[in-house]
């Protein structure tokens, strides 16, 4: 396997071959990226924390297993950028907000645990629309992060930072947080590969909570193997997260390799397509459907009217979780504390504190679900927006007793300007119109990229959904669609980016 | 339903324990307001789609049974790594504002 002499070029995969082979040292690979980080981050800002401390003596102590003759595993050595909103024992861990600076975990989340026992080099931190909320991470406390195929434009969020870190050949895996489609829009905007694995696959135990009945953790990379790869490091159960699926991880890694639709049947969405999305989404997406008939699969439209309610049931259903997760940071046991002067009493300095820390996005989604939450009200919108979610898991049951996986557009635009869409909630909330309904129902979705858009050169993503314990399916046609578009374009869309 | 008011969103900023200004009251109060005018379909949406059944709410997408870790010892988290992350500490307990003797 020979490295292309650019390390941050290469993949994870081809990383690890060759760190084990020896034929480069899990140092120079650190120290590629950290300096590749030091270059370009200032224009992209993908990360509030790097760790240059911690990924040295991560990769030194590769190195020194190696040197040892010891087994390494399948990432050993292999870079990572962390979302912010994963507590790192030790290392600050913000959330993309005030309210937290400065705050370093007394803890490791499970995530966290496992890629170091996997042997992975954590960067850093990457940045966030604060608390997960937002799809532009415009709403981090600590600025925007920039999308490597145009600064001017948004990275996608919540989880931008990971995806530009992709993007930006800063790192060459990053871990993402999913509650409305945080993993799979940034990586369609970024030309990226992120997946969102079936609810209770991945463990959420010292993942910050936003909304807990939707919140997924998942791999983000720059191809399918190398995120089948990740997710096979930080997926399985675990039992300090009662959420957790106590069942075998799906071969993901195996359905990566195989990356054939021969015999598959699959389903294009009806209802994400259309008004309101952009020509060349469509056109990138209609030729994504054709090539799997191509390729051996057959394919049939498939009708889920419920899924034209999921972004206001979602917006419902999210900000009431919220309201009462949020709760937590009441200046009392960690994080920023206002106006503690010995006259004020604790109601009042919570408010203050709160009123301080927060971003406009978070206030106004907190006030949101305490008024859907409110008594008078919760019928109608909670209530509501509960009975849509049955509908819409009715609605993947029945198009999965007939098909293999679910396709559509992952976002119905390409990335848009940064600014653009920052004073109109609703227009900003559009962005995750099509990853929605996976979350509500808790079932497994992929982005991976299938081209530019003619008009503005930006990424386009085709979205994979497959049912609950089924993500090896969501690799198998994910796999097969990189493929085949790799040998038909003789590259890989990311070395399309232009150098930083 | 909606047309929410400053009154309104006063109370929900009160309830949310978020001390807003004046200008963000107002500023709330539409924003808040064209939100939940669109998220409102919600209603509509069990109507129609409901065909008149009685549709069960789903709070979660896992059919979930009670989930118990057994009862051992285990150490807990280091009491002097937590207190250094605290706003304020003093005898190795969190220091708070004052809670009672308030009007």
């Amino acid at each position: 396997m020979a490295l292309d002499g650019d390390l941050t070029r290469n993949t994870a995969a081809d990383l690890a071959a060759a760190i084990k082979t020896g034929d480069v040292s899990a140092t120079e690979v650190a120290q590629a990226h950290l300096e590749r980080i030091a270059k370009v981050d200032e224009k992209v800002n993908a990360f509030l924390h790097v760790d240059t401390e911690g990924a040295l003596a991560k990769a030194a102590e590769v190195d020194a297993k190696r040197a040892r003759g010891e087994q390494l595993g399948p990432l050993a050595g292999v870079p990572l950028a962390l979302k912010d909103v994963f507590t790192m024992k030790g290392v600050p861990t913000t959330c993309g907000s005030k309210i937290l600076e400065g705050w370093r975990p007394p803890y490791d989340a499970t995530v966290t645990g496992r890629l170091r026992a996997a042997d992975v080099v954590i960067l850093g931190k990457t940045n966030m629309d604060e608390f997960a909320m937002g799809s532009s991470t415009e709403n981090s406390a600590y600025g925007p992060t920039r999308n490597p195929w145009d600064l001017t434009r948004i990275p996608g969020g919540s989880g931008g930072g990971s995806s530009a870190s992709l993007a930006a050949f800063e790192a060459p895996l990053a871990i993402g947080t999913d509650t409305g489609g945080s993993i799979r829009q940034p990586a369609a905007v970024t030309g990226t590969v992120g997946v969102k694995p079936t609810y209770g696959g991945v463990s959420r135990y010292g993942l910050v909570a936003f909304s807990s009945s939707l919140d997924q953790g998942g791999p983000c990379a720059r191809t399918v193997l190398d995120a089948a790869l990740l997710h096979a490091a930080i997926a399985g159960h675990d039992p300090l997260d009662s959420t957790s699926i106590d069942q075998p991880v799906p071969d993901v890694v195996g359905a990566a390799r195989r990356a054939d639709v021969k015999g598959m049947k699959i389903g294009v969405v009806k209802q994400f397509d259309g008004d309101g999305y952009q020509d060349g989404v469509r056109t990138r997406f209609h030729e994504s459907v054709d090539l799997l008939r191509e390729l051996g699969a057959t394919v049939v439209e498939v009708d889920c009217p419920s899924f034209d309610y999921a972004l206001a049931a979602y917006y419902l259903i999210a900000p009431s979780e919220c309201s009462s997760n949020l709760a937590r940071f009441d200046a009392m046991r960690y994080g920023l504390r206002v106006g503690d002067d010995g006259v004020n009493g604790v109601e009042e300095v919570m408010a203050l504190t709160r009123e301080a820390g927060f971003g406009p996005e978070v206030k106004r989604r907190i006030m949101l679900g305490t008024y859907a939450l409110s008594s008078g009200y919760y019928d109608a919108y909670y209530g509501s927006a509960q009975q849509v979610r049955t509908l819409i898991i009715r609605d993947f049951d029945r198009a999965f007793a007939d098909v293999d996986v679910l396709v559509s557009p992952t976002t119905p635009t390409t990335a848009f300007k940064i600014g653009e869409r920052a004073d109109d909630p609703m227009a900003m909330y559009l962005a995750d119109l099509c990853t929605i309904p996976t979350n509500l129902a808790g079932n497994a979705g992929m982005s991976v990229p299938v081209g530019l858009a003619p008009e503005d050169g930006l990424p386009v993503g085709l979205q994979i959904i497959a049912p609950a314990m089924a993500d090896d399916r969501l690799y198998r046609v994910g796999g097969a669609v990189e493929a085949a578009l790799a040998a038909r374009w003789g590259h890989r869309l990311l070395s399309e980016v232009p150098s930083l | 339903m909606p047309a929410i008011t400053r009154e309104e969103v006063a109370h929900l900023a009160r309830l949310s324990r978020l001390d807003l200004s004046d200008d963000e009251l107002a500023h709330y109060a539409g924003q808040l307001d064209d939100i939940l005018g669109s998220v409102a379909r919600v209603s509509e949406a069990v109507q129609q789609l409901g065909q008149g059944q009685d549709i069960p709410p789903t709070s979660h997408a896992l059919p979930l049974v009670n989930v118990t870790r057994p009862d051992v010892e285990r150490p807990c988290l280091d009491p002097a790594d937590v207190l250094s992350q605290a706003p304020a500490a003093q005898d190795q307990r969190f220091r708070v504002p004052r809670i009672l003797g308030e009007d």
